[in-house]
């Protein structure tokens, strides 16, 4: 079993998985049980101001999308921050923190914009002696009508200037939860990192229909004949947060910030996945709804098993690791070729790779009389699309020409290393 | 001439050894990576899960088939070994449709549960493949316990007790250890030797000494080994077999699980002799497996008489659905009334009004080997120990009438007569033993 004690700004947890602030972090109840089924950490749901707290709908407030086979594969909600009283879950943060001290424990705020509600809260808030605070600015429906939450994260400016407040009213860890509704998330995370934020953690949900009911021409979920668009997470989203995850890590003016990664982490893979492309920890929230607490156990022991094989001894040794891989387009080396090759023995001649690659890309493929297919490697193109829809694992692969080698598509040989910035089909490379 | 099929009377070589080598492969093929993780991917994850609570050890099935399904084998075979510690053997014997599997709530939607038992096999046998043993010892805490029987039961416990920091010492009357899993349990659930690489697998734990070739009774007495040693468990199984009430004489009459345990120890199979037309008398797993294996062997006919219904029947649908698909016939309501030259006599019954009776017709079938598969006796017991309907009577942990002294498995009260029970009952026992000798209740 491999140490997975984490240290993330200071907080520390026993390991990397900590449950985002959303419905399994609601109450009391809920997190007491979480601790107890082996979660790190958690984000407690988001708290607003004191007074009356905000009102869910009482009809359905999920969507859904699915696989065939009804695995969960995409989750939207229309429901918004807690709707407790601020007291009763102020309350029950300092007692779960009391009774759990080597567990995370942060404090997810969203208050309206200005500075006096914000230092009304993060008095109240420090004095449950929670680890530290997470700023939800990426709420996208309901909170963000009334100008909070994603309202504010699409504006960078206002990023900036609520971070600053947080810093200088508190002396707690704070970081700025993105929604990775806006254009670039470089903004916000450039305008949290100005701000003074600890960390950036994303992403929140992302703007979404699930499906439409074509009986009743509404939107799902439907309340009372109406639908509003909801935010949109679990296994869906993962690829769209790994990408703004790392182009956090990769940026010069954001590199070092330390980031919480969320978004569809289901295993321990999807874990290892965010942290090597940057993420200090990860956050989870869907794949506890979908399957319950217990899941967590699978990523403690599959990260655990991962770290023993590959000789890790340190959660902190994979952060990071793939980032220095990730590039632009434009320094990928366009002299690099491979060839779709299929293995006939595994071939079961479904003709998939064929359709698609005669339908659509490049008629590289050729169907024999008795259904046997083959790659013209004078047509291959290398594009993949074959081995991405051939039903039956490795049996098209990719493989890569040395050196040196003819292609007979371009009947040119193989060279070393060169991108577009130096080819000379680039004119404004050659223009000089 | 060689022999084949149709040669009279008990000979070896009734098939080509390639055929025999062909018929004695594994019942269930191993699932390679691919067809374990679309196997594993049909499971729910359930809440509470049905499953393990089906399971006599409790193995915590939602996770450790989501541990396959994410790539992570090894990490799912330590939640296996950590209920069960032959749960390779377990994977491979289970009778699953009465246990996980049966409870598995995939068969209410769609009557075809997840496979736990080849999930359970694919990851152990991963583990296995790449060496090692999944736990490490307690230091060691200088108490001695003694374990006879070196079945399921008796190495279940011993290898609880041998983590936990004890010292063990197995002694059994045989001269080589795994109980039935080694004599008993039929060829093909557990070929290549996997019974003995299990057992060397298991001892890797460290602690623990075997004494072979000492038998309780004979050898050992029950007052020396409690003088010897801080607690005994015994696992002594079931070592006698019941007579058949029959007249006349049958020269190829034989006990099945004799007559198994020979088959067993012999490599190749293509040396064990099997009559033209066997007859095999019960109703059990035994019955089932001799009748199978003698089918497998080249034997012309094959018949199971049961003296009572289908239903009645103790072998699961599925291993009568086996022996029939073999070619084995199963004959029910037929008890044996006298043996002979011209075979076997059988009374036909029927149940009325709860009794067995008997209708009065008969039936004789050819028979040149009969086997009697009518059950096991306790044999070898202390007469010290409390005797309730034939088992040693112990507790919900094990405890017999003795103080000190604990039974588990086929040998004492309580649950089927199975491999994974013998393990559960060794398992519980030994957590018993450890909270005595380490001063608690
Ligand atoms: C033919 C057959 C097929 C079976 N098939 C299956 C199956 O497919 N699946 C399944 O789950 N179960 C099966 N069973 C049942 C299963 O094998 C037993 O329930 C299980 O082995 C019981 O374990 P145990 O440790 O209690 O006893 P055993 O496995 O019987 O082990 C007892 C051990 O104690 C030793 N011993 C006995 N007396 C003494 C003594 N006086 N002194 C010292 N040592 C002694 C024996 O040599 C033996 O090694 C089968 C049983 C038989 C007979
Ligand atoms: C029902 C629901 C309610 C949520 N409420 C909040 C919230 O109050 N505050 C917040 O910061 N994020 C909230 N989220 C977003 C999650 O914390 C998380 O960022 C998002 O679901 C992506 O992670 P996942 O793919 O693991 O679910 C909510 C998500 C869901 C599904
Ligand atoms: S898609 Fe794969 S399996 Fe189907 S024909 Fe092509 S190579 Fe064969
Ligand atoms: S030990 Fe047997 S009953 Fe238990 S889960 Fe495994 S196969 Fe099923
Ligand atoms: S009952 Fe079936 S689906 Fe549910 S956890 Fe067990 S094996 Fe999986």
């Amino acid at each position: 079993m491999a140490d997975l004690r984490s240290n993330f700004i200071g907080i520390k947890s026993p390991n990397p998985f900590w449950l985002a602030s959303a419905p399994p972090t609601d109450k009391e109840y809920n997190v007491r049980r979480a601790y107890e089924a082996g979660w790190g950490g958690v984000v407690w749901k988001t708290l607003g101001e004191a007074g009356p707290p905000v009102v869910n709908v009482s009809g359905p407030r999920y969507g859904a999308i699915w696989g065939a086979d009804r695995r969960l594969l995409g989750l939207n909600n229309i429901e918004l921050i807690t709707d407790r009283p601020l007291e009763v879950n102020l309350r029950e943060i300092k007692q779960v923190k009391r009774d759990y001290p080597d567990r995370a424990l942060v404090v997810s705020l969203m208050v309206p914009c200005e500075e006096e509600p914000w230092k009304r809260i993060l008095k109240a808030v420090e004095e449950t002696e929670a680890d530290g605070v997470e700023l939800n600015f990426g709420c996208p429906h309901g909170m963000a009508e009334r100008g909070m939450g994603s309202a504010v994260g699409q504006v960078p400016e206002y990023i900036e200037m609520v971070t600053r407040w947080v810093k200088q009213n508190s002396r707690m860890p704070c970081i700025v939860k993105l929604t990775p509704n806006i254009t670039n998330i470089l903004y916000p995370a450039e305008a949290a990192k100005r701000g003074g934020a600890d960390a950036v953690s994303l992403i929140n949900t992302i703007n979404s229909i699930t499906s439409v009911n074509l009986d009743t021409f509404t939107p799902e979920p439907t309340i009372d004949g109406w639908g509003a668009h909801g935010g949109y997470c679990g296994p869906a989203v993962k690829p769209i947060a790994l990408n703004m995850v790392a182009e956090i890590a990769r940026s010069a003016n954001t590199a070092g910030l330390p980031i919480s990664g969320i978004g569809g982490v289901t295993t321990w893979r999807d874990a290892a996945e965010f942290m090597a492309l940057g993420a200090g920890n990860v956050q989870v929230c869907t794949a506890a709804m979908t399957y319950g607490f217990k899941v967590v156990q699978e990523m403690i022991s599959g990260l655990s098993e991962f770290m023993d094989n590959h000789g890790l001894t340190s959660v902190d040794e994979i952060v990071g690791r793939a980032v220095p891989k990730v590039k632009d387009w434009k320094d990928l080396n366009l002299n690099y070729v491979t060839k779709a090759v299929i293995d006939e023995d595994l071939c079961i001649k479904c003709g998939r790779c064929y359709a698609a690659c005669e339908d659509t890309s490049h008629q590289a493929i050729e169907m024999g009389e008795d259904r046997t297919f083959r790659v013209k490697d004078d047509e291959c193109v290398a594009c993949n699309l074959c081995v991405n829809v051939c039903p039956v694992e490795n049996c098209i692969t990719m493989k890569e020409l040395p050196l040196g080698e003819v292609d007979p598509r371009t009947g040119r040989k193989v060279e070393p290393y060169a991108n577009w910035t130096t080819h000379p089909n680039n004119t404004a490379a050659n223009c000089g | 001439m060689p022999n084949d099929q149709s040669t009279p009377g008990i000979v070896a070589g009734r098939l080509s050894a390639d055929q025999i080598a062909k018929n004695f492969g594994d019942l269930h093929p191993p699932l390679d990576a691919h067809e374990a993780r679309v196997a594993a991917d049909r499971c729910y994850f359930c809440h509470d899960a049905p499953c393990m609570t089906a399971c006599p050890t409790t193995i915590d099935i939602p996770l450790f088939i989501r541990q396959i399904a994410t790539g992570t084998a090894e990490a799912a075979a330590k939640t296996i070994f950590a209920q069960n510690i032959l749960g390779g053997m377990c994977a491979r014997v289970c009778p699953t449709e009465t246990l996980c599997e049966e409870a598995c709530v995939r068969n209410e939607a769609e009557c075809e549960p997840v496979q736990i038992g080849r999930l359970q096999r694919f990851a152990t046998d991963t583990f296995m493949a790449k060496g090692g043993h999944p736990f490490t010892r307690a230091a060691a805490t200088g108490k001695r316990v003694a374990v006879v029987g070196a079945g399921p039961a008796g190495l279940a416990c011993a290898h609880r007790l041998a983590m936990k920091g004890h010292g063990v010492t197995i002694f059994d009357g045989r001269k080589k250890g795994g109980g039935l899993n080694e004599f008993g349990i039929a060829a093909y659930k557990a070929p290549g030797n996997f019974a003995q690489a299990e057992l060397d697998w298991l001892l890797a734990i460290g602690g623990i000494t075997v004494e072979y070739g000492k038998r309780l009774g004979d050898d050992l007495s029950l007052d020396d080994l409690q003088k010897g040693h801080d607690a005994v468990f015994l696992g002594i199984g079931l070592a006698g077999v019941n007579a058949l009430a029959v007249s006349g004489s049958h020269d190829g009459l034989a006990s099945a699980v004799d007559w198994i345990s020979a088959l067993r120890q012999s490599k190749g199979k293509a040396d064990v002799a099997v009559g033209r037309d066997v007859v095999v008398i019960g109703g059990g797993m035994t019955a089932i497996d001799a009748a199978v294996q003698a089918k497998l062997l080249g034997a012309e006919t094959v018949t199971i008489a049961y003296r009572r219904d289908k239903a009645a029947m103790a072998a699961s649908e599925f291993e009568q659905d086996l022996a029939t698909s073999k070619g084995v016939r199963i004959l029910y309501n037929a008890a044996p009334k006298s043996v002979g030259k011209e075979g076997i006599t059988l009374a036909r019954t029927a149940t009325q009004g709860g009794k067995l009776v008997e209708t009065g017709e008969t039936l004789t079938l050819p028979a040149d080997q009969i086997l009697r598969a009518i059950g096991q006796t306790l044999e070898g017991a202390p007469g010290v120990l409390a005797i309730e309907g034939g088992k040693i009577a112990v507790d919900a942990t094990g405890r017999t009438s003795v103080a000190g002294v604990w039974a588990g498995g086929d040998c004492a009260t309580g649950g089927e007569d199975l491999t994974v029970t013998a393990v559960a009952e060794g398992r519980d026992a030994a957590e018993d033993i450890h909270t005595s000798l380490t001063g608690g209740a």
